[in-house]
């Protein structure tokens, strides 16, 4: 196992690497940071333009290869990703401060998207083919034909006039907190609210989830085993719990380390609206600032949270399912 | 990744999965989700083969009645019909053009009338055949995308899955690179520079990055397919090997491809609008069902519901209809359904 394990990652280590250094090169070549100047409008010394990209290591009068060399060395070398454009930040502090806020966001939507997944996911098998199962059916095809930023908008607008009703703010539609109060922890949990709201109700939430432990609650109900455990003596109940539903829960684990993994920055769109400062949208603001150096952070981190999650689905397989063998 | 790539979780990811191969057109084989199961239980197992015509029935005939069982599934192709015909008909309902405004100024900016069906936006445009125009296009690029990305998955995945050793090791490298390539990125930075150019580029664009998943799936049914009886005689008597692949590996896994590209055409409209809406999709001039949301809520504060209420309907109605269809497909072409003729 440990084998095997080690082969992979350093499989997986290679394939971050290409990744990053691609989009590394790419962004490189075909993002302009010095637009960003002359766009402006007023007068800019162009030497002083190009001192000033220099100290980004985005000066396009240095050779690319240079600059790739030269990030290169300062990942490897000072632990440095350079940093981030237009600004006096370093990328680590930067991203170390965006994957808390995503962080929070996500353990909480992925969790209860999973647990709500999971019991509508039972209940609706247990029920198979009655009214509840088909109005369950229903309206989870329903959530998993929405799009994120269609539903994460349809909140927001919700939210609003019921704002506007009331009189006050219920459910803040923007930011992680308060302007200005960054301790008040009462005022934190309101904003999460929405959010969290759209990551439970999107299709990768519980509808998601409640439609596969639906199918292998199925599958386990007409098993032999199950029929055999009852046949031991085991009350219905018994047998159901104690096998049924733990090997239903086997292919869940798969498919919450594969959410979380891809989440972290699949949120982009749940962030941008409702302007949480995490990692999905710094996806899309290095794009726009065509900050070279965020990009390839942001791909970077992509690329190791796939390949964790790609890992960990793996591992949780074959310790939870012991058919599984690995040779 | 984002949106654009749908990883789909049950396949393992990057390096072989550990779980066992995916059952071929059966309900985990990489698809969206089994979401319905059989409607029609009992009737014991499907004795024919997959590839072997019925007794007294014909195979089309045989899923086309599965199918025709499904109400959700039906009830998905009157949708998607009804929505394409709206698509290319709806030009000839309105005398109103897609680049003409409204002279009467104070039409502009209002909700529906029976002036503007579906409201008109600040400078006079007429949204009703905004959102038509808009219809056309996401339909097209998500058809043309889903088949092309299919299309690209069964040739990788069963020459991969056929010929094993070096051309397996190069195209599966090949996959794997493909799936951690940052795609968002290469879509945000080609994207804007498509502006000007056929929206048809973009749907290539968008398929170029989505076929990995399938392909690995395919090349696995590939590995089993290529052990059967029928494909060793064929080998014995010298046919071809990418006849063998045309004439008896893809067909065998005819029931995955469709289905396959049915719930594509739903992730492809689902992956254009979302790009879309950050504007790294299909550019100006061109209008599509996310641009035309994107516009609409682009100031949440005071935008009105109706500016993007419409192509929001329309783009769920449309991928609730794939996803029924796909779903109902699945459950007809799958030859352990269940109901026998």
């Amino acid at each position: 196992m440990l084998k095997y394990i080690a082969r992979r990652f350093v499989n997986y280590l290679v394939l971050v690497f290409v990744a990053t250094s691609l989009a590394y090169v790419l962004a490189s070549m075909t993002l302009s940071p010095i637009s960003r100047y002359l766009a402006t409008g007023r007068r800019v010394d162009l030497n002083s333009v190009h001192a000033n990209l220099r100290s980004y290591n985005m000066d396009p009068g240095t050779p690319i290869w240079t600059r790739y060399w030269r990030w290169l060395n300062g990942i490897f070398v000072h632990g440095n990703f350079g940093k981030v454009f237009p600004g006096n930040e370093q990328v680590t502090t930067e991203m170390a401060r965006r994957i808390g806020v995503s962080l929070r966001l996500l353990l909480v939507g992925t969790l209860l998207a999973v647990v709500f997944g999971v019991l509508l996911g039972v209940y609706s098998a247990l029920r198979q083919y009655k009214v509840s199962d088909h109005v369950l059916t229903f309206v989870s095809f329903i959530l998993l034909s929405t799009p994120v930023f269609l539903l994460a908008t349809l909140i927001k607008f919700g939210a609003i006039k019921l704002n506007g009703a009331v009189g006050s703010v219920w459910f803040p539609t923007s930011d992680e907190y308060d302007p200005g109060q960054a301790g008040d922890i009462l005022a934190r949990m309101q904003h999460l609210i929405l959010p969290t709201a759209v990551l439970v109700l999107g299709p990768a939430g519980a509808a998601f989830f409640s439609r596969y432990q639906r199918s292998a609650m199925l599958d386990v109900l007409g098993s032999d085993f199950l029929r055999t455990a009852q046949a031991k003596g085991l009350t219905k109940r018994k047998a159901f719990y104690k096998h049924g539903l733990r090997t239903a829960l086997i292919p869940m684990a798969t498919f919450f380390a594969f959410t979380f993994g891809l989440l972290i920055t699949g949120a982009t769109f749940t962030e941008i609206i409702f302007n949480w400062h995490g990692m999905g949208q710094w996806s899309v603001e290095t794009i726009q600032a065509a900050d070279i150096n965020g990009i390839a952070a942001v791909t970077g981190f992509v690329a190791v949270m796939i390949l964790i999650s790609s890992l960990l689905s793996d591992i949780f397989y074959a310790i939870l399912d012991p058919r599984v063998r690995i040779n | 990744m984002t949106n654009p790539i749908q990883i789909r979780p049950g396949d393992g990811g990057i390096e072989e999965p550990l779980m066992p191969e995916a059952p071929a057109g059966g309900a985990g084989a990489g698809g969206m989700a089994p979401l319905l199961e059989a409607e029609a239980g009992g009737g014991g197992g499907g004795g024919t083969g997959p590839d072997r015509p019925g007794r007294n029935i014909s195979r089309g005939r045989l899923v086309w009645m599965r199918f025709r069982r499904k109400k959700l599934a039906l009830i998905g192709v009157i949708l998607l019909v009804a929505i394409a015909v709206l698509a290319w008909a709806g030009p000839y309902l309105t005398h109103w053009k897609v680049d003409t405004l409204d002279p009467d100024l104070s039409q502009a900016n209002k909700g529906p009338t029976s002036h503007h069906w579906f409201g008109s936006d600040q400078i006079g445009h007429d949204l009703f055949i905004q959102t038509i125009s808009g219809l056309q296009k996401s339909l097209t690029v998500g058809l043309v995308a889903a088949l092309l990305s299919t299309f690209i998955a069964a040739v990788v995945g069963s020459l991969a899955g056929y010929f094993g050793k070096l051309t397996n090791t190069v195209l599966i490298w090949i996959v794997d690179m493909m799936l951690v390539v940052p795609s968002f990125l290469i879509l945000a930075i080609i994207s804007p520079k498509l502006r000007g150019k056929s929206f048809l580029l973009f749907a290539v664009l968008l398929a170029a990055f989505s076929w990995m998943i399938t392909a690995r799936v395919v090349r696995g049914l590939t590995l089993s397919l290529r052990e059967r009886e029928f494909v060793s005689a064929a080998r014995f008597m010298g046919v071809h090997p990418i006849t063998i692949i045309r004439r008896h590996i893809l067909p065998n896994m005819a029931s995955f491809l469709i289905v396959d590209v049915t719930l594509n055409v739903g992730g492809a409209i689902l992956a254009e609008t979302s790009l879309s809406y950050f504007g790294f999709g299909v550019q100006a001039p061109d209008v599509t069902l996310g641009t035309l949301i994107a516009d609409g809520t682009s100031n949440p504060g005071t935008s009105q519901a109706y500016l993007w209420a419409f192509p929001g309907a329309f783009l769920i109605l449309i991928v609730l209809g794939v996803n029924f269809i796909g779903d109902g497909l699945r459950d007809a072409l799958d030859a352990t359904s269940g109901m026998q003729a």
